[in-house]
């Protein structure tokens, strides 16, 4: 990837990230910690690595995308606006009465949205069924799904991993969001789920460990990805990331986990994202 | 009432997959956990193998793999027991299938107490309260071979989410190809009375049918209607024959909780107060033992709807209301 580009999906990331904090800022509630840790993987993809059209969210033969993490709605929400889904100003009205921005996202009304998620382990099971119905159909395209780390505490979250197994659904590219962090503490003290690249593998999966965080790394690990189709095996990358990613306050901070910024946190978290803006801005300039 | 011939319903189910399929409904696939054999879904396994997907024993996969398919375009029939399909996976169907309100089939066989042998953890009796609470779902019993072709079509037909309540023990025939009305939404009265009104589903029609003719015998006309919608529930038949008849007995192999008994109740006590009673599991679980016996050990036997119904007669002698 020439660095100009990169350094623009980083731009867009951070937008990615103000419209996470103005849905949450604005609802006083959601999940803004576990939303900035995935900003970036998900800038990656729907930006360079998804086939989408914005203007025909239905297309038969568009990929799919599945935040099983769905308490991440405000991230997936504001990549889908950035990417032009819907108006970036309706980010606003996350979560209110009749706003159709729910709490977590409902495939019936936030164009973009492929299956509704929310309850922990679920929609890594749709993917799956979407991912084998693709390769029933002879379609050419992936399925992408995120999870977060805690979530795979959940025991249908390794049903799920046995049957993309047992399918030889290597189209299907399952992301874990490793921030290290779930509601009660660390999950390495609340469940213990590592390690777990040598599980995936044992599984049966092409695993792939990165930094999440990091649009270049990203980028190979999508390669790779690309890489296993026709191999049989489906793709798992462990995303090591940092829970509040890009607000220094908000960064490995339990406490952002579920809660909306007041007034002054909003205006100091946006302060910080739009200064890193600037400087991006800056370095796009001078790489010009 | 023109055939004798007795058959499960989870067997009608398989093959009526099959006729489906061979009619050209490409769209269909069957997902089983590891209980093809006993719900019957193996028939439609060994005519198109490559529709049928074994989940192995996991469940809530299986509903979030079935929402999954469902979305690109596939209609898929899910299928286990009663008891692991809509108990161990409510909240999958609850949130994967019934809030987007997915094309899902979920068809679950060995539902209520004739499970017999294999005991209270198999004998689910909470199956159609469950899925009767979630907004959108269909809930369907058919009670013989013809009605649950019949009812399996009208799933396939139906846009959005179905629960298909199957028994595991052969039922007596009541319809042919020709006669079976069966429709969403629509009872069917298969013997005329105005004393009284039995409304069963499922495996217990057969025996409002019998009770039906004891009845008769104590100059007692009880009007039979076979509730194979439970929802949405056939409300005019309902309150028709509450208006005729001022007396119901509700009767399935299922909780009092929740289930036929209750919509027909919650449909009553707000738009024609009626003298009811529901004869059904009564808070307890089942146990073990020939299917046929435990059945008349929690009183789903025509004797019992026979007892009922006289202690209703004797309780309300003037009907109320009279239609």
């Amino acid at each position: 990837m020439l660095k100009q580009e990169a350094l623009q999906l980083r731009m867009t990331a951070l937008r990615v990230r103000m419209g996470i904090l103005e849905g949450t800022h604005a609802a006083k509630s959601g999940h803004p910690g576990g939303s900035l840790s995935a900003a970036d993987v998900l800038t990656y993809l729907y930006f360079r690595e998804m086939r989408i059209d914005p203007q025909f969210p239905q297309d038969p033969e568009r990929d799919r995308f599945v935040l099983s993490k769905g308490h991440a709605a405000p991230a997936l929400y504001a990549a889908l606006a950035e990417r032009g889904f819907f108006p970036v100003q309706d980010l606003a009205t996350l979560r209110h009465s009749g706003s159709y921005l729910q709490g977590h996202p409902d495939m019936r009304s936030v164009p973009g949205v492929d299956m509704s998620t929310g309850s922990l382990g679920q929609g890594v099971s749709a993917a799956c069924g979407m991912a084998l119905a693709a390769q029933q159909m002879g379609m050419d395209i992936n399925v992408y799904a995120l999870l977060g780390d805690g979530e795979i505490e959940e025991g249908q979250c390794w049903e799920a991993f046995m049957f993309a197994n047992h399918y030889k659904l290597d189209n299907l590219c399952l992301m874990v969001d490793v921030n290290g962090l779930q509601i009660d503490g660390p999950t390495a003290q609340i469940m213990n789920s590592e390690p777990l690249d040598r599980k995936l593998d044992a599984f049966g999966f092409n695993t792939i460990v990165c930094n999440g965080n990091s649009i270049n790394e990203l980028e190979q690990a999508f390669a790779m990805f690309e890489n296993a189709h026709g191999s049989g095996k489906p793709t798992c990358l462990l995303l090591h990331t940092v829970k509040g990613r890009g607000v220094s306050f908000m960064e490995n901070q339990l406490d952002w986990h579920g809660k909306g910024p007041g007034d002054e946190d909003y205006a100091r978290a946006m302060d910080e994202l739009r200064a890193e803006y600037e400087n991006l801005s800056k370095e796009v300039q001078r790489s010009e | 009432m023109s055939d004798t011939r007795m058959v499960a319903t989870r067997e009608s189910y398989g093959q009526e997959l099959v006729a489906l399929a061979n009619e050209g409904c490409d769209d269909i696939v069957v997902l089983d956990a590891d209980l093809a054999a006993s719900t019957k879904t193996a028939t439609f396994r060994d005519a198109y193998p490559y529709r049928h997907f074994n989940c192995g024993i996991a469940e809530a996969n299986m509903m979030g793999v079935a929402a999954g398919m469902s979305t690109m375009g596939f209609v898929p029939f899910v299928s286990s027991f009663a008891m692991f399909a809509t108990g161990r996976a409510y909240e999958q169907i609850r949130n994967s299938i019934g809030y987007p309100h997915l094309n899902v089939k979920i068809a679950a066989s060995h539902a209520g107490l004739s499970v017999g042998e294999d005991g209270a953890t198999h004998q689910c009796c909470e199956d159609i309260a469950l899925m009767r609470t979630i907004p959108g779902m269909v809930v369907l019993c058919p009670s013989d071979d013809q009605e649950t072709r019949a009812a399996v079509r009208a799933a396939y037909a139906h846009d959005g989410p179905v629960y298909l309540r199957l028994s595991r023990l052969p039922s007596v025939a009541f319809y042919t190809a020709e006669s079976c009305p069966f429709a969403i939404g629509k009872g069917d009265q298969l013997i005329p009375g105005n004393d009284i009104a039995i409304i069963a589903t499922g495996l217990m029609v057969s025996e409002a049918v019998k009770a039906a003719s004891l009845l008769k015998r104590k100059n007692i006309n009880a009007r039979v209607i076979n509730m194979a919608s439970i929802k949405p529930l056939d409300e005019d038949l309902v309150l028709r024959s509450a208006a005729e008849c001022g007396r119901i007995i509700t009767v399935e192999e299922h909780s009092i909780i929740g289930g036929l008994g209750a919509a027909v109740c919650e449909v009553l006590s707000a738009r024609m107060p009626t003298p009811v009673r529901t004869i059904g599991v009564r808070d307890v679980f089942g146990h073990s033992g020939p299917a046929a016996e435990v059945l008349r050990d929690y009183g789903l036997c025509a004797e019992n709807i026979v007892a009922t119904a006289q202690e209703l007669m004797r309780t309300y002698p003037i009907p109320n209301p009279v239609g």
